[in-house]
């Protein structure tokens, strides 16, 4: 769970690069407990690197990330155990059950049987996936694998969300449906999001908002912070024109 | 890492690769066929011209097929440890290789807990080929049987090491053929699990110098000493060998500073 008096995530001075090619460039940010941060970036601006980082499949030699004060690095284990991942990709087990791919999730975090099965009772209710719950996730569409990737993601209690681009290919209602899901979360449950998109009308007015573009941060702050002092009528246009000027 | 912890973990691992393996199938029954083939065919048509010599383990002069279901027995676990490796390239281009990294548990860990999982499908296959062979008449002692069980263990983990670590350096599901070509093949007909060295050594001392240092033969000649209740400390100490150090290259391989994610996209600076 969350402690109130650090930060759910505080990324700093983070660079990445393939090769010569630099991917992330002294990416500096931090998330409190409670919030909703979008990262918006156009495809290829770095979102998947920082998240690859962040979840420790990558590691870099510069900067550092620190999940609930555990660094990534250096105590990844106890980082890693605050940490709730939604990738792009379904990375739930096609040939197995809602309940079989759960009960797998929660041996990782190595909650026992009875505190998984109540654990996830809880979630699939919450995400109304209960009376699916022994239906093979090939069976599903794609709006309710993502809810059960949600509810998977949530079984251990972490104190922050990562979801990237967590509504790719799914239809408007499914897409409203996650989207305002995870905003109750942050509201009811005090939980910390870092929620990766190009997409505008998943952002609410209360979220915090980071622009990345070509690797580096064009803007961070309040939706009226990142807006203020441009000449953009709104979120949109002022998206448009962060990421359409040159990096530096 | 707590105790419990780990033990849990490890539980779900192996409990996942037995619900995948029991949910497929064709893959159940795939991998006995195979074995069964060559035991039912391939040793038939050859028992006539290839007798066997009394060799350790063998008290006395044994049919070809009683010599080859080692080999077969090497073979389940040599496949299996292959299909591992297929399922964890696929698993990685899937993104469920994600869920598994991700969890809070050491790296080396979690590799060693899919092994062990894999290991333990293959030791299943094992079992039940060994059945079906008892009805065909080839009956090892019964105290073999139990003692065949750890020998099963190294052996399956050598060969699920050395899938893992194929696994960490292919980048392709597609550049998988090539490791039937150039690492199933000749390891299995490089090896003693069709035709004792001895034998080897009349065709070719190339062969046979190849066949005495390939991991593979030292994992069958293990299998088939234990199966007849006798420990072959040799083949034990190089199998033991050949697992600790295909181990430690593949979890180098997917460790996150060097490992498999980043090779797909270049690497840290």
């Amino acid at each position: 769970m969350s402690n109130p008096s650090v930060d759910s995530l505080a990324v700093k001075t983070l660079s990445y690069a393939y090769g010569n090619k630099a991917a992330l460039k002294d990416i500096d940010f931090s998330i409190g407990p409670g919030e909703c941060t979008i990262l918006l970036g156009p495809n290829g601006a770095g979102k998947s690197t920082l998240f690859s980082l962040i979840t420790h499949l990558y590691n870099s030699r510069d900067g550092q990330i620190l999940i609930n004060g555990w660094d990534i690095k250096k105590q990844s284990c106890a980082a890693l155990a605050h940490l709730g991942v939604v990738f792009q990709q379904t990375t739930l087990d096609m040939d197995l059950s809602v309940l079989q791919n759960l009960h797998y999730h929660a041996s990782l975090h190595g909650m026992t049987r009875r505190q998984a099965t109540a654990r996830i009772q809880e979630e699939l209710e919450r995400q109304g996936m209960l009376e699916r719950q022994n239906e093979k996730v090939r069976q599903l569409n794609g709006g309710h694998r993502r809810r059960v990737e949600i509810a998977r993601a949530l079984l251990h209690k972490p104190s922050l969300l990562l979801l990237d681009e967590p509504t790719v290919g799914l239809d408007v209602s499914s897409r409203k449906g996650i989207v305002e899901h995870v905003h109750a979360l942050c509201e009811n449950d005090n939980l910390s999001v870092l929620w990766a998109t190009h997409l505008i009308d998943e952002i609410h007015p209360s979220d915090q908002l980071i622009v990345l573009h070509q690797g580096a941060i064009k803007a961070q702050g309040s939706v009226s912070e990142v807006c203020n002092g441009r000449s953009a009528d709104d979120i949109s246009q002022t998206f448009q024109q962060l990421t359409q000027a040159k990096a530096s | 890492m707590r105790l419990g912890h780990g033990v849990i973990a490890l539980k779900g691992i192996i409990k996942r690769e037995l619900w995948r393996f029991l949910r497929q199938r064709e893959r159940f029954i795939a991998a006995l066929v195979r074995p069964l083939v060559w035991l039912f065919v391939f040793a038939a048509g050859f028992r006539s011209t290839l007798g066997i010599a009394i060799i350790p383990p063998y008290e006395t002069y044994i049919l070809y097929e009683v010599y080859i279901a080692a080999g077969l027995i090497g073979m389940i676990q040599l496949f299996n440890g292959m299909q591992s490796s297929l399922s964890m390239v696929y698993d990685r281009e899937m993104g469920s290789m994600k869920t598994l990294l991700i969890s809070p548990l050491p790296r080396w860990f979690l590799l060693m807990g899919k092994l062990l999982a894999g290991t333990s499908v293959s030791i299943l296959q094992a079992y039940v080929f060994l059945l079906i062979a008892w009805f065909y008449d080839i009956q090892a002692p019964l105290l073999g049987y139990v003692t065949l069980f750890p020998a099963l263990v190294l052996a399956g983990l050598m060969l699920g090491a050395l899938g893992m670590l194929l696994s960490s350096f292919i980048k392709q599901l597609e550049n998988f053929a090539g490791v039937m070509n150039f690492v199933i093949f000749p390891m299995f007909f490089m090896s003693t699990a069709l035709y004792p060295l001895w034998k080897i050594k009349e065709s070719s001392e190339l062969l046979h110098t190849l066949a005495s240092y390939n991991p593979f033969s030292q994992a069958v000649e293990l299998i088939r000493f234990a199966l007849y209740g006798q420990f072959n400390s040799y083949a034990f100490v190089y199998t033991l060998a050949a697992f600790i150090v295909f181990m430690a290259v593949a979890v180098w391989g997917y460790n996150p500073s060097k490992g498999m994610m980043v090779k797909k996209g270049g690497g840290p600076r």
